[in-house]
Protein backbone atom coordinates (compact mmCIF):
# COMPACT_ATOMS: atom_id res chain seq x y z
CA UNK A 1 0.00 0.00 0.00
CA UNK A 2 1.11 3.54 -0.70
CA UNK A 3 0.31 6.63 1.34
CA UNK A 4 -0.41 9.48 -1.07
CA UNK A 5 -0.66 13.12 -0.05
CA UNK A 6 -1.84 15.60 -2.64
CA UNK A 7 -3.21 19.07 -2.96
CA UNK A 8 -6.39 18.70 -5.00
CA UNK A 9 -8.07 21.89 -6.15
CA UNK A 10 -6.32 23.72 -3.34
CA UNK A 11 -7.26 21.25 -0.60
CA UNK A 12 -4.71 18.96 1.11
CA UNK A 13 -5.89 15.34 0.86
CA UNK A 14 -4.30 12.07 1.92
CA UNK A 15 -5.23 8.47 1.12
CA UNK A 16 -3.86 4.98 1.53
CA UNK A 17 -4.12 3.13 -1.81
CA UNK A 18 -2.78 0.02 -3.52
CA UNK A 19 0.46 0.73 -5.36
CA UNK A 20 -1.19 -0.10 -8.70
CA UNK A 21 -3.93 2.53 -8.24
CA UNK A 22 -4.12 5.03 -11.09
CA UNK A 23 -4.46 8.70 -10.24
CA UNK A 24 -7.85 8.80 -11.96
CA UNK A 25 -9.11 5.99 -9.71
CA UNK A 26 -7.97 7.89 -6.62
CA UNK A 27 -9.69 11.06 -7.82
CA UNK A 28 -12.96 9.40 -8.77
CA UNK A 29 -13.36 6.44 -6.44
CA UNK A 30 -11.71 7.72 -3.27
CA UNK A 31 -12.09 11.49 -3.45
CA UNK A 32 -15.46 11.37 -5.28
CA UNK A 33 -14.31 13.82 -7.96
CA UNK A 34 -16.20 12.17 -10.81
CA UNK A 35 -15.87 15.11 -13.20
CA UNK A 36 -12.69 13.52 -14.54
CA UNK A 37 -13.79 10.81 -16.97
CA UNK A 38 -12.32 7.57 -18.28
CA UNK A 39 -13.07 7.03 -21.95
CA UNK A 40 -10.57 4.39 -23.00
CA UNK A 41 -8.02 1.95 -21.67
CA UNK A 42 -5.32 2.79 -24.20
CA UNK A 43 -4.26 6.29 -23.04
CA UNK A 44 -5.57 7.85 -26.24
CA UNK A 45 -8.86 9.66 -25.60
CA UNK A 46 -7.92 12.43 -23.17
CA UNK A 47 -11.22 12.36 -21.22
CA UNK A 48 -9.11 11.99 -18.05
CA UNK A 49 -6.84 15.02 -18.53
CA UNK A 50 -6.09 16.93 -15.30
CA UNK A 51 -3.30 19.33 -14.36
CA UNK A 52 -0.38 17.93 -12.37
CA UNK A 53 1.72 20.77 -10.98
CA UNK A 54 0.22 22.99 -13.68
CA UNK A 55 0.75 20.72 -16.70
CA UNK A 56 -1.92 18.72 -18.56
CA UNK A 57 -1.44 14.96 -18.11
CA UNK A 58 -3.62 11.89 -18.58
CA UNK A 59 -4.63 10.81 -15.08
CA UNK A 60 -5.30 7.27 -16.39
CA UNK A 61 -1.62 6.94 -17.29
CA UNK A 62 -0.05 7.93 -14.00
CA UNK A 63 0.02 6.03 -10.72
CA UNK A 64 -1.47 7.79 -7.73
CA UNK A 65 1.81 7.06 -5.95
CA UNK A 66 3.76 8.93 -8.64
CA UNK A 67 1.68 12.03 -7.93
CA UNK A 68 2.53 12.03 -4.22
CA UNK A 69 3.33 15.57 -3.11
CA UNK A 70 1.94 17.17 -6.28
CA UNK A 71 -0.73 19.81 -6.79
CA UNK A 72 -3.62 18.52 -8.88
CA UNK A 73 -6.34 20.57 -10.54
CA UNK A 74 -9.43 18.83 -11.89
CA UNK A 75 -12.44 20.20 -13.78
CA UNK A 76 -14.13 20.74 -10.39
CA UNK A 77 -11.38 23.19 -9.45
CA UNK A 78 -11.79 25.66 -12.33
CA UNK A 79 -14.91 27.63 -11.44
CA UNK A 80 -14.74 30.23 -8.70
CA UNK A 81 -17.94 29.82 -6.71
CA UNK A 82 -20.79 30.18 -9.18
CA UNK A 83 -18.61 31.88 -11.75
CA UNK A 84 -17.48 29.56 -14.53
CA UNK A 85 -13.89 29.66 -15.77
CA UNK A 86 -13.72 31.60 -19.10
CA UNK A 87 -13.08 28.34 -20.99
CA UNK A 88 -16.10 26.67 -19.37
CA UNK A 89 -18.24 29.72 -20.17
CA UNK A 90 -17.02 29.69 -23.79
CA UNK A 91 -17.90 26.00 -24.21
CA UNK A 92 -21.45 26.82 -23.07
CA UNK A 93 -21.69 29.94 -25.21
CA UNK A 94 -20.37 28.26 -28.40
CA UNK A 95 -22.10 24.92 -27.87
CA UNK A 96 -18.75 23.13 -27.57
CA UNK A 97 -20.33 19.93 -26.31
CA UNK A 98 -23.07 17.48 -27.09
CA UNK A 99 -23.05 14.44 -24.78
CA UNK A 100 -20.39 16.10 -22.63
CA UNK A 101 -18.31 12.99 -22.00
CA UNK A 102 -15.11 14.39 -23.48
CA UNK A 103 -15.71 17.89 -22.12
CA UNK A 104 -13.79 17.80 -18.82
CA UNK A 105 -10.66 16.62 -20.65
CA UNK A 106 -11.19 19.08 -23.50
CA UNK A 107 -11.49 21.98 -21.07
CA UNK A 108 -8.46 20.95 -19.01
CA UNK A 109 -6.40 20.62 -22.22
CA UNK A 110 -7.70 23.97 -23.43
CA UNK A 111 -6.77 25.74 -20.20
CA UNK A 112 -3.32 24.12 -20.35
CA UNK A 113 -2.67 25.26 -23.93
CA UNK A 114 -3.77 28.82 -23.16
CA UNK A 115 -1.58 28.89 -20.04
CA UNK A 116 1.44 27.61 -21.98
CA UNK A 117 1.08 29.48 -25.26
CA UNK A 118 -0.81 32.60 -24.25
CA UNK A 119 -3.53 33.94 -26.48
CA UNK A 120 -5.28 34.58 -28.68
CA UNK A 121 -4.76 31.18 -30.31
CA UNK A 122 -5.52 30.44 -33.95
CA UNK A 123 -7.48 27.49 -35.26
CA UNK A 124 -4.44 25.57 -36.50
CA UNK A 125 -2.66 25.78 -33.15
CA UNK A 126 -5.78 24.72 -31.27
CA UNK A 127 -6.34 21.71 -33.51
CA UNK A 128 -2.71 20.61 -33.17
CA UNK A 129 -2.85 21.04 -29.39
CA UNK A 130 -6.08 19.02 -29.16
CA UNK A 131 -4.55 15.93 -30.76
CA UNK A 132 -4.71 14.02 -27.48
CA UNK A 133 -8.43 14.62 -26.96
CA UNK A 134 -11.06 12.63 -28.81
CA UNK A 135 -14.71 13.68 -29.20
CA UNK A 136 -17.27 11.30 -30.69
CA UNK A 137 -20.06 13.87 -31.02
CA UNK A 138 -19.23 17.39 -32.05
CA UNK A 139 -16.90 17.10 -35.02
CA UNK A 140 -14.64 19.45 -33.01
CA UNK A 141 -15.78 22.56 -34.83
CA UNK A 142 -17.51 24.23 -31.90
CA UNK A 143 -14.87 23.05 -29.47
CA UNK A 144 -12.26 24.89 -31.52
CA UNK A 145 -14.50 27.96 -31.74
CA UNK A 146 -14.98 27.95 -27.96
CA UNK A 147 -11.25 27.74 -27.31
CA UNK A 148 -10.54 30.47 -29.87
CA UNK A 149 -13.01 32.76 -28.11
CA UNK A 150 -11.80 31.91 -24.60
CA UNK A 151 -8.15 32.37 -25.54
CA UNK A 152 -8.88 35.81 -27.01
CA UNK A 153 -10.92 36.78 -23.98
CA UNK A 154 -8.25 35.57 -21.54
CA UNK A 155 -5.51 37.40 -23.47
CA UNK A 156 -7.60 40.54 -23.22
CA UNK A 157 -8.08 40.02 -19.50
CA UNK A 158 -4.40 39.48 -18.83
CA UNK A 159 -3.53 42.59 -20.85
CA UNK A 160 -6.09 44.58 -18.89
CA UNK A 161 -4.52 43.35 -15.65
CA UNK A 162 -1.03 44.49 -16.64
CA UNK B 1 -3.40 -4.02 -13.94
CA UNK B 2 -1.83 -6.73 -11.82
CA UNK B 3 -0.51 -5.94 -8.36
CA UNK B 4 2.90 -4.36 -8.14
CA UNK B 5 5.10 -2.62 -5.60
CA UNK B 6 6.10 0.97 -6.25
CA UNK B 7 9.51 2.35 -5.23
CA UNK B 8 10.86 5.87 -5.50
CA UNK B 9 14.65 5.84 -5.13
CA UNK B 10 16.45 9.13 -4.66
CA UNK B 11 19.68 8.20 -6.44
CA UNK B 12 20.70 6.11 -9.45
CA UNK B 13 22.69 3.81 -7.18
CA UNK B 14 19.63 3.16 -5.05
CA UNK B 15 17.56 2.52 -8.21
CA UNK B 16 20.09 -0.07 -9.39
CA UNK B 17 20.17 -1.88 -6.06
CA UNK B 18 16.35 -1.92 -5.78
CA UNK B 19 16.28 -3.44 -9.27
CA UNK B 20 18.69 -6.24 -8.47
CA UNK B 21 16.87 -7.00 -5.21
CA UNK B 22 13.47 -7.52 -6.87
CA UNK B 23 12.28 -10.60 -8.71
CA UNK B 24 10.87 -8.97 -11.85
CA UNK B 25 11.43 -5.26 -11.67
CA UNK B 26 10.92 -2.60 -14.33
CA UNK B 27 12.06 0.99 -14.31
CA UNK B 28 9.27 3.55 -14.60
CA UNK B 29 10.03 6.91 -16.23
CA UNK B 30 7.13 8.84 -17.83
CA UNK B 31 4.97 5.73 -17.76
CA UNK B 32 3.49 6.62 -21.18
CA UNK B 33 4.40 3.24 -22.61
CA UNK B 34 4.81 1.02 -19.56
CA UNK B 35 1.55 1.91 -17.80
CA UNK B 36 -0.67 1.38 -20.90
CA UNK B 37 1.09 -1.97 -21.35
CA UNK B 38 0.45 -2.90 -17.72
CA UNK B 39 -3.19 -1.81 -17.98
CA UNK B 40 -3.57 -4.25 -20.90
CA UNK B 41 -1.93 -6.90 -18.68
CA UNK B 42 0.79 -7.35 -21.28
CA UNK B 43 3.41 -6.60 -18.63
CA UNK B 44 3.26 -7.54 -14.95
CA UNK B 45 6.37 -6.36 -13.15
CA UNK B 46 6.50 -7.26 -9.44
CA UNK B 47 8.26 -3.98 -8.73
CA UNK B 48 8.24 -0.55 -10.36
CA UNK B 49 11.26 1.62 -9.75
CA UNK B 50 10.40 5.24 -10.46
CA UNK B 51 13.23 7.15 -12.14
CA UNK B 52 11.18 10.24 -12.91
CA UNK B 53 12.38 12.39 -10.02
CA UNK B 54 16.09 11.58 -10.24
CA UNK B 55 18.04 14.81 -10.68
CA UNK B 56 20.91 12.74 -12.12
CA UNK B 57 18.81 12.04 -15.22
CA UNK B 58 17.76 15.63 -15.90
CA UNK B 59 19.25 18.50 -17.81
CA UNK B 60 20.33 19.68 -21.25
CA UNK B 61 23.91 20.67 -22.02
CA UNK B 62 25.05 22.24 -25.28
CA UNK B 63 28.71 22.50 -26.37
CA UNK B 64 30.17 23.54 -29.72
CA UNK B 65 29.87 19.98 -31.03
CA UNK B 66 27.09 18.20 -29.17
CA UNK B 67 23.77 18.46 -27.39
CA UNK B 68 23.62 16.16 -24.38
CA UNK B 69 20.21 15.45 -22.89
CA UNK B 70 19.45 13.64 -19.64
CA UNK B 71 17.44 10.44 -20.13
CA UNK B 72 14.75 11.69 -17.75
CA UNK B 73 14.08 14.84 -19.77
CA UNK B 74 10.51 15.00 -21.06
CA UNK B 75 9.56 15.40 -24.71
CA UNK B 76 7.92 18.75 -23.81
CA UNK B 77 11.15 20.05 -22.27
CA UNK B 78 13.18 19.14 -25.37
CA UNK B 79 10.51 20.53 -27.71
CA UNK B 80 10.50 23.92 -25.97
CA UNK B 81 14.21 24.22 -25.17
CA UNK B 82 15.64 27.34 -26.80
CA UNK B 83 19.13 25.81 -26.57
CA UNK B 84 18.11 22.65 -28.43
CA UNK B 85 16.20 24.71 -31.01
CA UNK B 86 19.31 26.79 -31.66
CA UNK B 87 21.78 23.87 -31.90
CA UNK B 88 19.65 21.15 -33.55
CA UNK B 89 16.26 22.56 -34.57
CA UNK B 90 15.25 19.22 -36.11
CA UNK B 91 15.58 17.55 -32.70
CA UNK B 92 13.30 20.07 -30.98
CA UNK B 93 10.85 19.67 -33.85
CA UNK B 94 10.91 15.87 -33.50
CA UNK B 95 10.23 16.04 -29.75
CA UNK B 96 7.24 18.32 -30.43
CA UNK B 97 5.74 15.73 -32.80
CA UNK B 98 5.69 12.87 -30.27
CA UNK B 99 2.13 11.88 -29.31
CA UNK B 100 0.12 14.78 -27.89
CA UNK B 101 0.74 17.51 -25.29
CA UNK B 102 -0.22 15.36 -22.28
CA UNK B 103 2.04 12.50 -23.43
CA UNK B 104 4.88 14.97 -24.00
CA UNK B 105 4.51 16.37 -20.46
CA UNK B 106 5.45 12.98 -18.96
CA UNK B 107 7.16 10.81 -21.60
CA UNK B 108 10.97 10.83 -21.63
CA UNK B 109 13.91 10.39 -23.99
CA UNK B 110 15.26 7.44 -21.99
CA UNK B 111 11.91 5.66 -21.91
CA UNK B 112 11.46 6.03 -25.64
CA UNK B 113 14.93 4.64 -26.40
CA UNK B 114 14.69 1.78 -23.90
CA UNK B 115 11.39 0.74 -25.43
CA UNK B 116 12.59 1.06 -29.07
CA UNK B 117 9.15 0.90 -30.63
CA UNK B 118 9.58 0.49 -34.43
CA UNK B 119 7.34 3.55 -34.95
CA UNK B 120 8.89 5.78 -32.26
CA UNK B 121 10.47 9.11 -33.14
CA UNK B 122 13.64 9.43 -31.06
CA UNK B 123 15.38 6.37 -32.54
CA UNK B 124 15.43 8.22 -35.89
CA UNK B 125 17.33 11.16 -34.39
CA UNK B 126 19.73 8.94 -32.45
CA UNK B 127 20.63 6.89 -35.52
CA UNK B 128 20.31 9.83 -37.93
CA UNK B 129 22.87 11.88 -36.00
CA UNK B 130 25.06 8.99 -34.86
CA UNK B 131 24.38 9.82 -31.21
CA UNK B 132 25.93 8.06 -28.22
CA UNK B 133 23.73 6.45 -25.55
CA UNK B 134 25.33 6.71 -22.11
CA UNK B 135 24.25 4.27 -19.42
CA UNK B 136 25.11 3.39 -15.83
CA UNK B 137 27.58 0.86 -17.27
CA UNK B 138 29.03 2.21 -20.55
CA UNK B 139 28.61 4.33 -23.67
CA UNK B 140 26.92 2.74 -26.66
CA UNK B 141 27.12 3.98 -30.27
CA UNK B 142 23.77 4.33 -32.05
CA UNK B 143 24.72 1.63 -34.58
CA UNK B 144 25.19 -0.92 -31.79
CA UNK B 145 22.34 0.28 -29.61
CA UNK B 146 19.34 -0.61 -31.79
CA UNK B 147 18.98 -4.36 -32.30
CA UNK B 148 15.55 -4.89 -33.82
CA UNK B 149 11.90 -4.51 -32.79
CA UNK B 150 11.68 -3.50 -29.12
CA UNK B 151 15.23 -4.80 -28.72
CA UNK B 152 18.30 -2.84 -27.64
CA UNK B 153 21.83 -3.40 -26.39
CA UNK B 154 20.70 -2.63 -22.81
CA UNK B 155 21.34 -5.37 -20.27
CA UNK B 156 19.16 -6.26 -17.27
CA UNK B 157 19.17 -3.38 -14.81
CA UNK B 158 21.19 -1.05 -17.04
CA UNK B 159 19.87 2.51 -16.94
CA UNK B 160 20.21 5.07 -19.74
CA UNK B 161 21.57 8.23 -18.13
CA UNK B 162 21.97 10.62 -21.06
CA UNK B 163 22.31 10.84 -24.82
CA UNK B 164 24.86 12.94 -26.74
CA UNK B 165 23.73 14.13 -30.15
CA UNK B 166 26.47 15.51 -32.46
CA UNK B 167 25.44 18.88 -33.89
CA UNK B 168 25.03 18.54 -37.68
CA UNK B 169 25.62 21.18 -40.32
CA UNK B 170 21.97 20.83 -41.27
CA UNK B 171 19.16 18.39 -40.57
CA UNK B 172 15.43 17.93 -40.74
CA UNK B 173 12.82 15.46 -39.55
CA UNK B 174 9.74 14.66 -41.60
CA UNK B 175 7.04 12.50 -40.07
CA UNK B 176 4.04 10.97 -41.79
CA UNK B 177 1.87 10.48 -38.73
CA UNK B 178 -0.72 7.83 -38.23
CA UNK B 179 -3.73 10.11 -37.71
CA UNK B 180 -5.17 8.17 -34.76
CA UNK B 181 -2.17 6.87 -32.83
CA UNK B 182 0.11 9.75 -33.88
CA UNK B 183 3.07 7.36 -34.11
CA UNK B 184 5.12 7.45 -37.30
CA UNK B 185 3.71 5.49 -40.22
CA UNK B 186 7.04 6.41 -41.78
CA UNK B 187 9.38 9.19 -40.75
CA UNK B 188 12.84 10.22 -41.89
CA UNK B 189 15.63 12.06 -40.08
CA UNK B 190 18.13 13.33 -42.64
CA UNK B 191 21.35 15.11 -41.69
CA UNK B 192 24.48 16.46 -43.27
CA UNK B 193 27.19 16.36 -40.63
CA UNK B 194 29.88 19.02 -40.23
CA UNK B 195 32.39 16.84 -42.12
CA UNK B 196 29.98 16.75 -45.09
CA UNK B 197 28.87 13.15 -44.59
CA UNK B 198 25.20 12.27 -45.00
CA UNK B 199 23.11 10.24 -42.56
CA UNK B 200 19.49 9.26 -43.23
CA UNK B 201 17.58 7.23 -40.64
CA UNK B 202 14.07 5.85 -41.12
CA UNK B 203 11.54 4.93 -38.42
CA UNK B 204 8.06 3.45 -38.66
CA UNK B 205 8.82 1.56 -41.85
CA UNK B 206 11.46 -1.10 -41.28
CA UNK B 207 10.51 -4.61 -40.16
CA UNK B 208 13.62 -4.61 -37.94
CA UNK B 209 12.93 -1.16 -36.53
CA UNK B 210 14.91 2.00 -37.22
CA UNK B 211 17.46 1.75 -40.06
CA UNK B 212 19.78 3.83 -42.23
CA UNK B 213 18.67 4.17 -45.85
CA UNK B 214 21.96 3.57 -47.63
CA UNK B 215 20.69 4.07 -51.18
CA UNK B 216 19.35 7.48 -50.19
CA UNK B 217 22.56 8.39 -48.36
CA UNK B 218 24.63 7.48 -51.44
CA UNK B 219 22.44 9.54 -53.77
CA UNK B 220 22.63 12.54 -51.44
CA UNK B 221 26.39 12.20 -51.02
CA UNK B 222 26.71 12.74 -54.79
CA UNK B 223 24.15 15.54 -54.87
CA UNK B 224 22.62 16.81 -51.62
CA UNK B 225 19.34 18.11 -53.06
CA UNK B 226 15.81 16.65 -53.11
CA UNK B 227 15.95 15.99 -56.86
CA UNK B 228 18.84 13.56 -56.30
CA UNK B 229 16.22 11.17 -54.89
CA UNK B 230 13.95 11.22 -57.96
CA UNK B 231 15.13 7.86 -59.24
CA UNK B 232 15.81 6.21 -55.88
CA UNK B 233 13.46 3.43 -54.85
CA UNK B 234 13.48 1.41 -51.64
CA UNK B 235 13.00 -2.36 -51.64
CA UNK B 236 9.65 -3.23 -50.00
CA UNK B 237 11.13 -6.55 -48.84
CA UNK B 238 12.40 -5.14 -45.55
CA UNK B 239 9.32 -3.03 -44.79
CA UNK B 240 6.57 -3.43 -42.20
CA UNK B 241 3.09 -4.19 -43.51
CA UNK B 242 -0.14 -3.86 -41.54
CA UNK B 243 -3.71 -2.58 -41.91
CA UNK B 244 -2.38 0.97 -41.95
CA UNK B 245 -0.07 0.56 -44.92
CA UNK B 246 1.47 -2.10 -47.15
CA UNK B 247 5.20 -2.69 -47.51
CA UNK B 248 5.18 -1.04 -50.94
CA UNK B 249 3.34 1.99 -49.57
CA UNK B 250 5.87 2.42 -46.76
CA UNK B 251 8.81 1.90 -49.14
CA UNK B 252 7.47 4.72 -51.29
CA UNK B 253 6.92 6.91 -48.22
CA UNK B 254 10.59 6.52 -47.24
CA UNK B 255 11.71 8.29 -50.43
CA UNK B 256 8.93 10.88 -50.20
CA UNK B 257 9.74 11.76 -46.57
CA UNK B 258 13.49 11.78 -47.28
CA UNK B 259 12.92 14.25 -50.13
CA UNK B 260 10.89 16.50 -47.86
CA UNK B 261 13.55 16.29 -45.15
CA UNK B 262 16.29 17.32 -47.58
CA UNK B 263 13.97 20.05 -48.81
CA UNK B 264 13.82 21.19 -45.18
CA UNK B 265 17.60 21.72 -45.09
CA UNK B 266 17.27 24.98 -46.97
CA UNK B 267 14.97 26.62 -44.45
C1 LIG C 1 -1.28 8.25 -26.83
C2 LIG C 1 0.20 8.06 -27.00
C3 LIG C 1 0.81 8.47 -28.17
C4 LIG C 1 2.18 8.30 -28.35
N1 LIG C 1 2.72 8.71 -29.54
C5 LIG C 1 4.05 8.55 -29.73
C6 LIG C 1 4.66 9.01 -30.93
O1 LIG C 1 4.03 9.58 -31.81
N2 LIG C 1 5.99 8.80 -31.08
C7 LIG C 1 6.76 8.22 -30.11
O2 LIG C 1 7.95 8.10 -30.29
N3 LIG C 1 6.21 7.81 -28.96
C8 LIG C 1 4.88 7.96 -28.74
N4 LIG C 1 4.34 7.54 -27.56
C9 LIG C 1 5.21 6.92 -26.54
C10 LIG C 1 5.88 7.99 -25.68
O3 LIG C 1 6.84 8.68 -26.43
C11 LIG C 1 6.54 7.40 -24.44
O4 LIG C 1 6.78 8.48 -23.61
C12 LIG C 1 7.87 6.71 -24.62
O5 LIG C 1 7.81 5.73 -25.60
C13 LIG C 1 8.29 6.02 -23.33
O6 LIG C 1 8.82 6.96 -22.45
P1 LIG C 1 8.38 6.98 -20.94
O7 LIG C 1 9.29 7.93 -20.26
O8 LIG C 1 6.94 7.23 -20.84
O9 LIG C 1 8.78 5.51 -20.44
P2 LIG C 1 8.03 4.40 -19.59
O10 LIG C 1 6.73 4.07 -20.16
O11 LIG C 1 8.07 4.79 -18.16
O12 LIG C 1 9.04 3.21 -19.81
C14 LIG C 1 9.17 2.55 -21.06
C15 LIG C 1 10.25 1.47 -20.96
O13 LIG C 1 11.54 2.06 -20.83
C16 LIG C 1 12.20 1.62 -19.64
N5 LIG C 1 12.97 2.78 -19.18
C17 LIG C 1 12.48 4.03 -18.93
N6 LIG C 1 13.48 4.88 -18.65
C18 LIG C 1 14.64 4.16 -18.72
C19 LIG C 1 16.02 4.49 -18.53
N7 LIG C 1 16.43 5.75 -18.23
N8 LIG C 1 16.93 3.51 -18.68
C20 LIG C 1 16.53 2.24 -19.00
N9 LIG C 1 15.26 1.87 -19.18
C21 LIG C 1 14.32 2.83 -19.05
C22 LIG C 1 11.09 1.15 -18.74
O14 LIG C 1 11.53 0.18 -17.83
C23 LIG C 1 10.10 0.57 -19.74
O15 LIG C 1 10.48 -0.72 -20.10
C24 LIG C 1 2.98 7.70 -27.33
C25 LIG C 1 2.37 7.31 -26.14
C26 LIG C 1 1.00 7.47 -25.96
C27 LIG C 1 0.36 7.05 -24.66
S1 LIG D 1 -9.11 7.64 -20.16
FE1 LIG D 1 -8.61 7.73 -22.28
S2 LIG D 1 -6.70 8.75 -22.20
FE2 LIG D 1 -7.16 8.54 -20.12
S1 LIG E 1 -19.40 15.81 -26.68
FE1 LIG E 1 -19.74 13.68 -26.72
S2 LIG E 1 -17.72 12.91 -26.84
FE2 LIG E 1 -17.41 15.00 -27.07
Amino acid sequence: MAKVSLTVNGKALTAEVEDRTLLVQLLRDVFGLTGTHVGCDTSQCGACVIHLDGRAVKSCTLLAAQADGAAVTTIEGLAVGDELHPVQAAFREHHGLQCGFCTPGMIMSAVDMINRLGGPLDEETIRHELEGNICRCTGYHNIVKAIEAASAQMAGLSQAAE
Amino acid sequence: MYETTYHRPSTLAEAASLFSGASEARFLAGGQTLLPTMKQRLAAPTDLIDLSRLAELKGIEVTADAVTIGAGTTHATVATSAEVARAIPALAKLAGLVGDPAVRHLGTLGGSLANNDPAADYPAAVLGLGATVHTTKRSIAAEEYFQGLFTTALEEGEIITRVSFPIPARADYQKFRHPASRYALTAVFAAQMKDGSIRVAVTGAGSDGVFRAEAIEAALAANPTPSALDGVSIDPAGMLADIHGSAAYRANLVTVMAKRAVGGWAG
